[in-house]
This record gives C-alpha cells, structure tokens and sequence, in this order.
C-alpha cells in the first residue's frame, strides 16, 4: 500500500478502524500518493486524505460502474494487460442478455430457483483452440467480454452518477482523473473497502465491481496495486480460510452438497473440473489430503477416504438460517464462542427470541457479555414480551483464557499468519477453545466408546490425539503441524510437507488446510519467524508467513508485461530471468517457476501445467483475471445497480429495484419497510447507516468492560446533519430515538458537518451514522441501546451477509418509550407504513411475462417518482 | 510547599544547563531519577499479537509471576513498527480488569439468577447434552432419500479472535459429529 501512486478508499473508515494499518496511507501520502475518500459520511479518514467525496450509502456499483464506463469511452483502459491478461477477449454464448436487453434481469432468471440459471453466461467454446474457449482478441466481436462490458456500463453515466449516487460531475471527474493518470506502466491504484461494502445484499458485487476496475486498469498483482480488503478482526481472514462457516471446508474447499457432491467422484467432478487450468484442478489431493488429516487410518483407497463420514448440506444453513430454525423449535444447543449475537447480529430482539427457543446455550467468554445475560436484563425483560421465569433455556458461561493465555495463530488483513507466544496460564476456570473442545471430544468419544452405530464412527475415528502439557491445555503447534500436511507412509513418513504441490491423491500425504502447507514445513513454525522489520527488505518475508507460499502479492506474474519485463522499472516486483529460465524477483513468484512467458498451452493438457506464460490468474480456470464471471456469482456476472432493500430511492438505472436474487428472511420480527414509490414509504424516510469507532470492538465484548475504552467512548450516539437536526428540532447532547420496521433505539445526539443531506433520485436523502457497539445489559461499565435491534435480515445471496450499511429509519427528538410502551411504539409506526409480512417481500418489481421476462406493462423510467400508480406484483 | 525561586523557572534552568531542547539536566530531577518503568520487573517478555482488530500489530507482553503486567507495541514489527491504537494499548485490563469471570456460571431453566458450578461438573453436563441434541436432532436422508448423515440439533458461533488451531479443532469435531450449522463472525 505504501507503494500506491493513487489510494481509493470506498466503503471502510480506515483510519478509525485500521488505525495502526493506516501509517501506511500516510506513508504513501509521504512519498507524494494521492488519498481520496469516498463515503457517506466525513471521517477520520477524509480528515487526512486529499479529498471526500459524500456518496448516498448502496450506490456504490453506479459510481464505479462509471468510472469503468469513463476508461472504456475515453480509451484510458491498459490495453496490453486487459487484452492478454483478463478475459475480455473471451466470447460469450449466443444465448446471453443483460439487464439493458431484459428491463433489469439478465438472462437465465428463474423464479422458482429464487435467482438464476447461469447457462447463458458461459464462453463460446472453440474446437479448434488450445483451452477450448472462443476469443477474438480484437476485442470487437459483439459477444466478447469487451464490448458485452462496454454495453452494460455505457449507462453508467456521470450524469447518473450525480442522480444516483448524490455525487456532482465535478466530484467525479476529479475522480476519474485521478484515477486514470494514477493506473498506468509507471503508477499504481490500490483500492481499500472494508465493511461498508461488504455489509450489503449485494455486498459481493461492490466488491467485483472494484474489481473489474482494478483489472480494467491494469493494478491487479503489482505493487501499490489491487484491492486490499481491510478484513474487520484479529483473525476475520483465518476464521475464513480454516472456516468456522458452513459451507466451506479448510482452503475453500466447498463443504458436500447432497444430491451434488454424493461420492468423492461427484464432488471431485463438480468442484475440481479435470479439463480446466490452474490450481484447482489439484483439487482432488487437497481434499484426500484434508481426509486423511481428519480421519488418519481410517481414510483408505477403498472407502473413498472415507468421505461418507462427512455430513451434508441442503441449502443454506448459516447464521441467520439457524436463528430461524431456533423459532421452529429445530435447535436444541447453541455454542457462542467470543462472538456477542445479542447486540452484534442483525436484528437484535430476533436473536434473543430466538435464544429464548433453545434447551441450552454455551457463552464461552471473558465477561458477562449480553448474550449471557439476555434472560435476565435483556430488552425483552424490560418490555415484558419475555419473562425470566418462564424461559427454559439452560445457559452455561464458561471463561475463556485471552490471547496471552494461550499460543496459536492469528491471520491478519492481508493474508499474515503470525504465531502468539503464550505469556501466562489462564486464571481459575479459563481455558482456550482449543482445551474446550479437545476436551469436550475426548468426553463425547468415551461416551460413545462401545458404539456399533455408524452414525458415531466418524466421532470414534477421527484423529484426536494431540498432546497436552500438565495444564492439560493442547499443544498449539501439534496442531498447526496438521493443518500444514504431514507424509504419511514411505520414509519420510511424518515429516512435515514443504508445500501444496507435494500433495497427492493416493493418500500418503495428510494436511488440514491446503493452502497453509509451508507454514511448518522443516519443521519450523514459520508463523512465528521474527526477523525486526528494519533488518530486511519492505516485503518482510521473514515476519511470520503468509499463505501461499509467503507471497506476499497474490498473482504478481500481472507485474510483469508479455515478455516477462516489469511494466516499468518504478513498478518492479517479479520478472522473467532470461538466462536462468525462471521468475524472479522481490517477492515469490505466483507462477510456476520455470514456465516462460512465451509459453502455449497446449490441447489436451490441464491444471497447472495448461497455464500459458501469459495467464497470471493461476486459480482461476482460464487463468485469466475476470472482467465478466460466467460463473461463482449468483446474483449476475456483471455488477449491477440495485437499490437496497427499503430505499426512499427508486432505481432509475433499471425498472427493477432490488436485486432479484436477494437473500430474504419472511418472518414475523424481521419486516421491512416500503421500498420507495410505494405507500407508507415516507413513514421511514431516512437511512441510517451503523459502523465502529476506534475506541471500542464490534459487539462491545472486550471494550465495553475496560475502564479505558469505556471512559474514552462512553455513549451511544448518533450523528445527523445540521439540516436534518434543523428539520427535526434534535440539539446536541439531547436525545433521539430511531425508528425501523424492526425496533426502536435511543441516542445522545450529535449535530455535525461531517454528515451532510444528498440529493439523489430526486429527493433529498438524510444520511443517520450509528454506531453499533452498545448493547442492553447489567453487566458493563457502559451500556446503551444497539444498533442492531434496529436491522432486518436481508442477505447477499453469495455470501448470506446481512444488509447493514444503507438501513430505512424515521427519527424523532426524545428518549424511547419505556416497558410495554416501547413495543406498540414500534407497531405504531409499522401500522401507519401499512406494513405486512410481505412487505418488501417480492423478488420482481414489476409483474413480467413468465416466456420472455419482459415487464407486462412497462413503467416510466424518467419519472421515478411516479411509480405508486405502477402496478406492483 | 516551597519558596518560589525564580531558579526553579524551567526557562531559566534550561538556559543555564545549556539545554537547548529542554531534554537534558534541566528537566531532571530526584523524582525523575528514581523512577523506573514498569516493564524493569518482568521476569520474561512475549512477542504476541494484538487481538483486536485485523491489522495485527506486533504486542510485547511483559510477565511477573505468571501474570501480566505490561502490554506494549513491537518495534520490530513490520507492519506496525511499535506502534499500538487504544484498543491494543488497553489490552492489559482485558486480562486484568477485575469484572473479569474466572469461574464458570450455570443458569438452569426458569432460574432467575446464576449459579456458580464445578468446571468438571459443566463439561459432563455439556458432553451429555451435545450427544442428546445430535440425536433428538439427526437426519438421515433428505426428502429426496440422498443421505445427509447430519444432525440439526446443535450450532455454533464464533468470534473473530478465535485462533486457526482453534477453528481447525471445532470445524473437525462439529464435522465428525455431524453438526452443520457452524458459522463465525466471518459472515457478519
Ligand atoms: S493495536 Fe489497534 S490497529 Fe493494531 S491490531 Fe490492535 S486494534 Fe488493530
């Protein structure tokens, strides 16, 4: 980053939540970067950048959408790089049409499968070349990505922009130029988001969006380039990469799917496809490999590695999923590791109803957090919609040993997987998760010791046996030395494995999470390598590792043009070594080593040996960077404009508001506003958008009980303009309750310049910023109303993350009702909406023509405003 | 308190030390003199991680008698060169604040109140319940009749602090059971 020539840092408040990352900013600002700043409010951030730019929260895809569309018309784009390097070239089946052609949809949607079918997005094939893949790489046939690209965004316009976004034509030609003169051979762009993009129901395409861009520019894979996801905690990107989520297995290896992934064979072919390019085509050993990990001796050739020990998924089962089955009496226990669900998840008062539906819940914890505390001083004892006495769920807290208590890894932002030592031994009945859960699996195995039924098998057989020091704590590094990879027949049998590519799929190699091989290899905890930064280079490979491979830029071969050269000697990273035939240079290579940049790859060859010199996306099936995703994305293979959910905006990009293929959450407790153009809109007129500050840590858990930060930050606030203060006769200090569809909260109020109305759709839109680190509860040095009571669940249909940066809300001056009172406040306004269960609820705005998805009786685009005589669905 | 002398202006005592920059002898004084850090005590010094947020700065963690008693940057790492923000620099009090709960706390059904229980008493109760949720709950097959081999009956939720070792041994144990719904702050 500090490498950057230009920093755009769109949807994250680096400098707030990043603090100590952002000397880096500072630094590139130093040696003459430029830092722009777009977000909807003025932070900590824009204080220190070069410039701020207000953008109307969930309008993101039409401002970068723009600046694609700015490069293409203006022939900015770094041709070289897009014409070999990504898949512009690519030509697309007959069969594709984007949402120009279909009123808002692409084609391929279907109603019953809640979003698409992606048949129609897949390339043309070609007999005749070498991958397979028809491509004119003049970039002019109608059906390549190029120009399916250049169609899409070409009404991304400025003009759009300032209607949509909120943002003048000035703003955003000081922006495109910045952007433009900063992306070339000799200077870089490096994009920086955070949550604020990646907290929405199309989360995921702000992302591709950037992404497109990035590619389009030539700044992916060199340096001061690319696209650094500022991940929010400790260890968000670990938690990730070995997933404590549902539907992955270690190293992103999709977690079986019944009725897809039925045998090893169906899962290998549908995940690993064996006629394509790149890593994945490895896919097979890394999956044996993780097998025989789990499940040692057990795992043989005959049973297929005793993949039939695994359970299955059926659709989504994530956290929002599970709350939803508590309702239905459909989950006896809950385990609640460090995480505050309470105050921390989307809607609140759903959460702890729903906790209340359990037999019994583990809080494991340094303090009485509020998800331990619910059933005795939760908002719902206050209202009177829960009593105390007659909640049956048993609730268990048991103290958690902190990070200088125990030794292990934490994976940072950018890939860094360093090693804490431990200090101390935990205090009285603290322990880590790892002696938690060792322990509970030792007990769940004795206790099912003489079992003859299969279904314990997999409990019985899988490898457990770690040792223990007389604390009876596990050793952290036995562990690590698993998820690395071990041998494990033949002489080096329990070695530890160097890397990835050394594992096989005939069962002599084990190891936990592929893309962690290396990490022990010889042996040596290389997490926990600490050469001082000033005795080495600026890529401090040897300060801890990175995965893969301690790569420290992912796909780097991109630095280096078509022969191999760097793209400019300023911009030197990796590079082609004529005379020792392989790639060199400051960090490692993300290339097979000796393939040289001329080389073809030929018919009849896959996996990582079919990647051509020029195809530096070595995980991608093409080996190509992907302007267009013909597949992965569930929600359309271009990002596209969608209002949020409940906006006061109409979608004047497309007659369709939200995105068709939104996650939705029908319950009673998690209704939704009316989205504009319908009645009862105005009840909820303005949008709030929640985010953290400095001085405290998401849910509260380990801020909130600390004399320091409490006293440093000791009330939930809210912050308004002075025009929306103005409007509503809200003063400094005082209080101001908002109000959603979901709940109601109080805050001290805070008038400032820093948030500012933005004219968008017409209309002039009020932007409220609340913080959501409070929660209700006894136990803290500070407490106050939380944010998220007020958040529905609304989710990413990639991702199933909830909606949580651009949110519907009235506001009004004064504290909250109390008791029973507050509860038909709620309802109150609810009523006065007109709002049902089915609010909001419809995937299609408009009614279509079930053959051809056109909208039976078209809407006017021009008047947005219009739409309540629109007949809606 | 003492005479005013005007030899005891900082100005005049600086001029007269020479001290151009006011860091030498004339801001030293008995006090000054017998003042010792914090960190002189420690019998051991850990390099650690700050586990708030996902920048990762570099902590050193000063220990006396196996307990804490200093928290502060790592000069020597890269990514933070000693630095640490509030949170990090706070991180002492969330091993040491006295609110902390040592002892594990049971809430049995429609009690009012907690009660503190025996550590080896709370895992029994917890091992014997997972294994009746697994069953009360498990699946064979789904409706089409593909086997699932899974139970419903049991969830998890994690938080961001939780180590890769520690994740890699939930994810496998919850697996091995049969248990799905496995999920972590990742998603929010
Ligand atoms: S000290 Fe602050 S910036 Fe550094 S890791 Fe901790 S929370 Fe993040």
């Amino acid at each position: 980053m500090a490498n950057a020539d230009l920093i755009l840092i769109q949807g994250s408040n680096m400098a707030e939540c990043h603090p100590v990352g952002f000397q880096w900013v500072t630094e590139a600002k130093q040696r003459g970067a430029k830092v722009i700043h777009v977000d909807p409010r003025f932070t900590r951030t824009s204080a220190v950048a070069d410039k701020h730019i207000t953008i109307r929260a969930g309008s993101d895809i039409v401002l970068l959408g723009a600046l694609i569309n700015h490069m293409i018309e203006n022939d900015l784009w770094f041709k070289d790089y897009v014409t070999h390097y990504t898949n512009a070239a690519h030509i697309i089946s007959e069969g594709f049409a984007g949402p120009e052609d279909l009123d808002g949809l692409f084609s391929g949607y279907d109603d019953e499968l809640q979003g698409y079918n992606n048949e129609t997005w897949q390339y043309e094939e070609d007999p005749d070349a070498a991958d397979g893949i028809a491509k004119d790489m003049t970039l002019q046939h109608p059906r390549s990505v190029f120009q399916i690209l250049r169609r899409h965004y070409s009404r991304y316009t400025p003009e759009a922009v300032e209607d949509m976004a909120g943002i003048s034509q000035k703003d955003f030609k000081y922006l495109a130029d910045a952007f433009a003169e900063n992306s070339t051979r000799d200077r870089t762009t490096c994009i920086a988001y955070a949550l604020g993009w990646t907290q929405h129901s199309m989360g995921a395409q702000f992302i591709r969006t950037s992404a497109v861009l990035q590619l389009l520019m030539g700044n992916m894979g060199r340096p001061g380039g690319g696209i650094m996801a500022l991940r929010g905690h400790a260890t968000i990107q670990g938690s990730t990469d070995i997933p404590t989520l549902f539907n992955l297995l270690p190293g992103y290896l999709p977690f079986p799917v019944a009725g897809k992934h039925d045998t090893l064979q169906d899962y290998f072919d549908e995940s690993f496809p064996q006629d394509q390019k790149g890593f994945w085509h490895n896919g097979d050993a890394y999956m044996i490999s993780l097998l025989k990990a789990w499940f040692g001796d057990a795992a043989t050739a005959e049973n297929d590695y005793a993949y039939h020990y695994l359970p299955r998924l059926t659709g989504a089962h994530g956290t929002y999923q599970t709350l939803m089955r508590m309702f239905d009496k459909g989950v006896d226990g809950y385990f609640v590791l460090g995480q505050n669900p309470a105050v921390g998840s989307a809607n609140g008062r759903m959460q702890r109803m729903g906790m209340a539906n359990l037999k019994w819940m583990v809080v494991r914890d340094f303090q009485q957090i509020e998800t331990a505390t619910w059933w005795r001083d939760g908002p719902e004892i206050q209202s009177g919609e829960l009593k105390t006495e007659e909640i049956d769920t048993e609730v268990f807290f048991m103290p958690a040993a902190n990070h200088t208590e125990k030794a292990g890894t934490f994976t940072q932002t950018q890939r860094l997987v360093q090693w804490r030592h431990q200090a101390v031994t935990p205090p009285g009945d603290a322990r880590s998760e790892l002696e938690f859960f060792h322990d509970l699996g030792k007990r769940l195995r004795e206790r099912l010791q003489d079992s003859t039924d299969p279904r314990d098998r997999p409990l019985l057989d899988m490898t457990w046996d770690y040792p223990v020091d007389e604390h009876g704590e596990p050793d952290a590094e036995a562990v690590m030395k698993e998820i690395n990879g071990f041998y494990t027949t033949g002489p080096d049998a329990g070695k530890p494995l160097d890397n990835f590519n050394q594992m096989k799929t005939d069962g002599s190699t084990a190891g936990g999470c592929w893309i962690y091989a290396g990490v022990y290899a010889g042996g040596v905890n290389r997490a926990a390598l600490r050469v001082p930064g000033d005795k080495q280079d600026e890529m401090a490979q040897k300060w801890a590792w990175a995965w893969p491979a301690n790569r420290r830029i992912l796909y780097n071969r991109a630095s280096a043009d078509l022969d191999g050269k760097p793209w400019s000697e300023r911009k030197k990273l990796v590079w082609w070594d004529e005379d020792a035939t392989k790639w060199v240079g400051h960090d490692t290579p993300d290339f097979p080593i000796d393939r040289a940049p001329n080389a073809k790859s030929e018919k009849g060859v896959f996996g990582p040996d079919a990647l051509s010199g020029d195809d530096p996306f070595i995980m991608q099936t093409d080996g190509k960077g992907w302007l267009f995703a013909p597949m992965g994305m569930k929600d359309g293979p271009l990002p596209t404009h969608y209002e949020p959910a409940e906006s006061p905006v109409s979608n004047t990009m497309y007659p369709q508001q939200e995105s068709p293929s939104r996650l939705l959450i029908t319950a009673e407790g998690n209704q939704l506003a009316p989205a504009s153009g319908n009645p009862g809109s105005e009840v909820y007129p303005h949008v709030f958008t929640t985010y953290r500050l400095t001085e405290h840590h998401t849910a509260g858990g380990m801020s909130r009980f600390l004399p320091y930060l409490s006293e440093l930050q000791p009330e939930m606030f809210c912050e308004v303009s002075e025009e929306l203060a103005e409007e509503y006769g809200l003063e400094s200090y005082g209080w101001a309750t908002i109000i959603s569809p979901r709940g109601a909260i109080e805050a001290r109020v805070l008038v400032t310049q820093r948030m500012k109305p933005v004219r968008a759709g017409g209309k002039t839109i009020h932007q409220i910023g609340l913080p959501y680190h409070w929660g209700v509860g006894k136990e803290a040095l500070i407490t106050g109303d939380g944010a998220n009571d007020l958040l529905g669940m609304t989710l990413d249909p990639n991702v199933f993350i909830q909606s949580a940066k651009a949110v519907a809300c009235a506001i009004q001056p004064g504290r909250r009702p109390r008791g029973e009172a507050l509860v038909e406040f709620v309802n109150e306004y609810r009523e006065r909406a007109g709002i049902t269960e089915m609010t909001g609820q419809s995937r299609l705005t408009y009614e279509r023509d079930p053959e051809t998805m056109e909208i039976a009786e078209p809407p006017t685009l021009s008047e947005p405003e219009h739409h309540e005589g629109d007949k809606l669905v | 308190m003492s005479r005013f002398s005007m030899l005891g202006w900082p100005v005049f005592r600086q001029t007269k030390s020479k001290d151009k920059y006011g860091r030498g002898p004339s801001v030293e004084s008995p006090k000054y003199e017998n003042m010792r850090p914090r960190t002189e005590d420690a019998d051991d010094v850990v390099q650690s991680v700050c586990p708030y947020c996902a920048v990762g700065c570099g902590q050193r963690i000063y220990v006396k008698d196996n307990e804490v008693i200093h928290i502060e940057g790592d000069p020597d790492s890269p990514i933070s060169r000693g630095r640490l923000c509030p949170k990090g620099a706070a991180s002492e009090q969330l091993v040491n604040t006295p609110s902390r709960q040592k002892t594990v706390l049971y809430r049995a059904p429609r009690a009012t109140d907690w009660e503190e229980i025996e550590l080896e008493k709370a895992m029994d109760m917890i091992a014997d319940r997972f294994l009746e949720a697994r069953e009360n709950h498990w699946e064979d097959y789904d409706e089409e009749g593909t086997p699932v081999n899974r139970t419903m009956g049991i969830a998890s939720l994690g938080g961001a602090t939780i180590d890769n070792e520690e994740n890699y041994l939930i994810k496998k144990l919850f697996s091995a059971a049969g248990a799905v719904q496995i999920e972590n702050q990742a998603r929010i």
